[in-house]
């Protein structure tokens, strides 16, 4: 080794190939094998997609495990026989709208939660919890039949649109989520934001300048647990958009299978790895809050 | 590591930020820069331009609670953001607001619609159960009005609320729906006297008047006392009276064709004749808790119920399980010192939850296919996976521990990197085997962090919609119960009452859904109380 002080000489020793085995497999030996299964069980259905989407024939029936030709029949198929573009745009809109707003609100809420003191604070971050036990998709009949109403004298936020959805989505904007940011805006020392007071700094220069700044992860895995919880949201999207050209891209891969399995699964293949895009993007470009914003509750817990 | 590293580029952004130019204006300002103001000023003009937007067509329809509603809302807006002494309100309004109308009046709403028995043919009051009776009934005399009729719809083709554009012999349009009659304006009519184009109306092809003429013949637009408007065929409609007709004196109605007398029966909201047979349109009635009674105590409902509440509970618990024994496995397996190709374990093990979930459930569906599914043709068999209730259980866990597990590998990745590694060596050096010193020492402290998260995912998966909806529909079903599947949760089952039956049975879907809640509630509350999560607010 390199570290070796100079002057000591080792004895020529040379390990066979069994002692070298056996060492590497109490060592980190053992470990390599385990994850060697574990990729294996992970990336099979990746896998499986991949090769769908490129394999020629588009068929279930033919979609191999190793891609057995590679063409992009399936996307040209894909953009013509489906109104995938606004599909994409529709499911992203969701996503990223949803993502957005539910930070801001729920930054806001959390900031008050941290900082404030004021009667109903406690029992507004209780209510908080015991809301959650009530997920919004379980009242989603009542939803349907408001929005039945509401639709009649709003159109532009009755079904088939954007914005009705949109508008129950942000419904679920202060949840657990606020929790989550609650906890760590706590870790921010208070004495910073007192100082800028000091300084004359509205509370919501606090807020918007000194608070922000400190909790980005924090923001960031909200921001991407909500991303991808909206663009996988099937149920109530199911209820609210049932023109096709109103539909998410999730909606629409669903009927592209529903009526034709076999024959549409390279297209849907296509669509899949298309839907799973976005969120691979936004986990690369957050990893590095990932590990830190979900243990950040968990610890807290 | 990673957590330091923020911490540190945190920390650096803290002592960043006294460096920065003087905040304009005093302590408790309160108003705060110029600039501010303006956004202030902005915002609320637009919120004002949004309720005055708002109150319009309710004022068009005479809604004045929604009037009533919209400006207490707007005053309420103005108070908060005008006040200087509303700071904590000022943070919390935007996301309350939008809670309270599409959390909080929802599962009000659900609540008082389950001990209803709001459903198709229960839908409106008594009223318009009358007056869709009637209008039902219509049948032509020799000097009934025409019109040329135009099929139309206000939403989807497919399934949008019907609605009929009519024009008169004098040329004059109108436009019919389920609730009456009003004028038209501005649509362009051919001289046939057929509407070619209406705003806010989709005017249906003929195919599309065909496909949905079942609804056609049943379609009536109530005109006035005992009168309504009806098709015949699918350009024509006629003027004509009703031969059920309702009396106040008796509360009932009665059938001039054939004489039958129908009598109201307030308690379950239809009208009934002699022998027990009902009109088809009834309406609204409170029911109490004869929902609730229903899959508690009624044979059939309770067997559905019940067995699925088993596997709900059964499915959440060994999802929750499975998915943190692979993922604390994984986790342990990397957590490692000076391992080799660490990183791209992590990247490659983490990559089913990076991908779309909603996705990779109709992907494993389609894995599970009998005739073209990978599992059958890669192993050779000929296997039914979804067509048989233990395979079709165990298809659904495992697409979900596949979807799972990486979440749970995050999480206890981080706590075990939060756990100083001389805890597990000082063990080992007293004389404690690697799996003792990992059950007794590692693992109480992975535990502390780990339970919420683990409630967590129970009370996710307890209600995993898609998880079940996306791979099996709840199916399979057995032939002699078609509406509760083997798979099936009771949020599909609730899911399939409201939406996916021939009849909407929204008051027991709603009664459902409470009964959801309360197990999920008593769940959540038993499991909170032994975890510490509730010491925190103070």
């Amino acid at each position: 080794m390199a570290v070796d002080t100079p002057g000591t000489v080792r004895a020529p020793y040379r390990r066979t190939t069994g002692v070298r085995l056996g060492l590497w497999a109490r060592g980190n030996g053992w470990r390599h094998l385990v994850m060697l299964v574990v990729v294996a069980f992970a990336l099979f259905p990746v896998m499986f997609v991949v090769s769908a989407a490129l394999n020629p024939l588009g068929t279930l029936s033919s979609a191999q495990l190793w891609p057995s030709g590679a063409s992009l029949d399936n996307a040209a198929d894909l953009f013509r026989d489906t109104p995938f573009a606004t599909w994409y745009t529709n499911s992203l809109f969701f996503a990223v709208t949803n993502a957005a707003v539910t930070v801001l609100f729920s930054a806001l809420a959390a900031y008050a939660f941290s900082r404030m003191r004021f009667r109903g604070r406690r029992v507004g971050l209780l209510g908080l919890l015991v809301i959650q036990m009530f997920p919004q998709f379980l009242a989603i009949v009542a939803i349907y039949l408001m929005f039945t109403n509401i639709g009649e004298y709003y159109p532009v936020i009755g079904f088939d649109t954007r914005w009705g959805l949109l508008l129950v989505y942000l419904g679920g904007a202060l949840s657990i989520n606020t929790w989550l940011m609650k906890g760590f805006f706590d870790t921010v020392p208070k004495e910073l934001d007192e100082s800028a007071q000091m300084d004359g700094a509205s509370h919501a220069q606090v807020f918007f300048r000194i608070m922000l700044p400190l909790v980005t992860p924090v923001l960031a895995i909200v921001a991407l647990l909500v991303f991808i919880a909206t663009i996988n949201e099937f149920l109530m999207a199911s209820v609210f958009l049932r023109d096709t050209d109103a539909k998410t891209l999730g909606l629409g891969l669903y009927q592209l299978v529903a009526s034709q399995r076999n024959a549409n699964f390279g297209m849907f293949a296509v669509g899949a790895i298309m839907l799973s895009l976005p969120t691979l993007a936004v986990f690369w470009f957050l990893q590095r809050y990932i590990t830190e914003g979900l243990t950040a509750g968990a610890v807290k817990g | 590591m990673v957590a330091s590293k923020s911490a540190d580029s945190a920390g650096a952004s803290g002592q960043g930020a006294p460096a920065r130019p003087h905040l304009p204006g005093g302590r408790f300002a309160g108003g705060g820069s110029i600039g501010g103001q303006l956004v202030r000023i902005a915002l609320l003009g637009l919120f004002t331009a949004l309720g005055v937007w708002a109150v319009l067509p309710l004022y068009v329809g005479g809604n004045w609670w929604g009037i009533g509603l919209v400006v207490a809302v707007v005053g309420l807006v103005y108070r908060v953001y005008l006040s200087r002494r509303t700071v904590p309100a000022k943070y919390l309004l935007p996301g309350v607001l939008f809670l309270v109308a599409f959390q909080v009046l929802p599962v009000l709403y659900t609540m008082s619609t389950s001990v209803t028995n709001l459903s198709d043919g229960h839908r409106g009051d008594k009223q318009q159960a009358i007056a869709s009776i009637e209008a039902y009934s219509v049948t032509s005399s020799a000097d009934a009005e025409e019109y040329t009729l135009t099929v139309a719809t206000t939403g989807a083709p497919e399934t949008g609320e019907l609605v009929f554009l009519l024009t008169d012999s004098e040329g004059d349009t109108y436009a019919g729906t389920e609730e009456g009659l009003s004028g038209l304006d501005g649509a362009t009519v051919e001289p046939s006297g057929k509407v070619t184009e209406a705003f806010g109306h989709t005017i249906l092809s003929p195919a599309q008047v065909n496909a949905r003429s079942d609804e056609l013949q049943e379609f009536a637009v109530p005109t006035g006392e005992g009168t309504g408007i009806r098709s015949s065929g699918l350009s024509t409609a006629f003027e004509g009276s009703a031969t059920r007709v309702y009396d106040e004196a008796c509360d009932c109605v009665t059938d001039t064709a054939t004489g039958t007398v129908y009598h109201a029966d307030d308690e379950r909201g239809a009208f009934y004749d002699e022998s027990g047979e009902r009109l088809a349109q009834g309406w609204q009635v409170g029911v109490g808790f004869d929902n609730f009674a229903r899959f508690l105590f009624n044979p059939t409902f309770a067997s559905s119920f019940f067995t699925i509440l088993v596997w709900n509970i059964a499915f959440a618990v060994s999802v929750t399980f499975l998915v943190f024994v692979l993922g604390l496995a994984i986790a342990l397996t990397l957590h490692a010192p000076r391992l080799r190709g660490k990183v791209a374990y992590r990247v490659l093990v983490v990559l089913p939850y990076a991908m779309s979930s909603l996705a990779m459930f109709l992907l494993w569906r389609d894995m599970f296919n009998t005739d073209f599914g990978l599992f059958n043709r890669v192993l050779g068999l000929e296997v039914d996976w979804l067509g048989d209730p233990w395979t079709a259980r165990a298809a659904v866990i495992l697409a979900n521990v596949w979807l799972g597990y990486p979440y749970m590998f995050l999480v206890a990745t981080g706590a075990l990197q939060a756990i100083p590694r001389e805890l597990g060596q000082a063990a080992q050096i007293d004389g404690a085997s690697a799996w003792q010193s990992f059950r007794h020492v590692t693992l109480p402290l992975l535990m502390v962090a780990m339970t919420p998260i683990l409630i967590a995912t129970f009370a996710f998966n307890f209600n995993n919609f898609n998880a079940v909806w996306l791979i099996s529909q709840g199916g399979p079903f057995s032939p002699d119960n078609p509406t509760a599947g083997a798979t099936d949760l009771l949020i599909t089952y609730t899911y399939r009452l409201a939406f996916n039956e021939a009849t909407a049975q929204y008051g027991y879907a709603a009664a459902l859904s409470v009964m959801i809640f309360l197990i999920v509630s008593v769940l959540s509350v038993i499991s909170l109380s032994r975890s510490s999560a509730l010491k925190e607010v103070d």
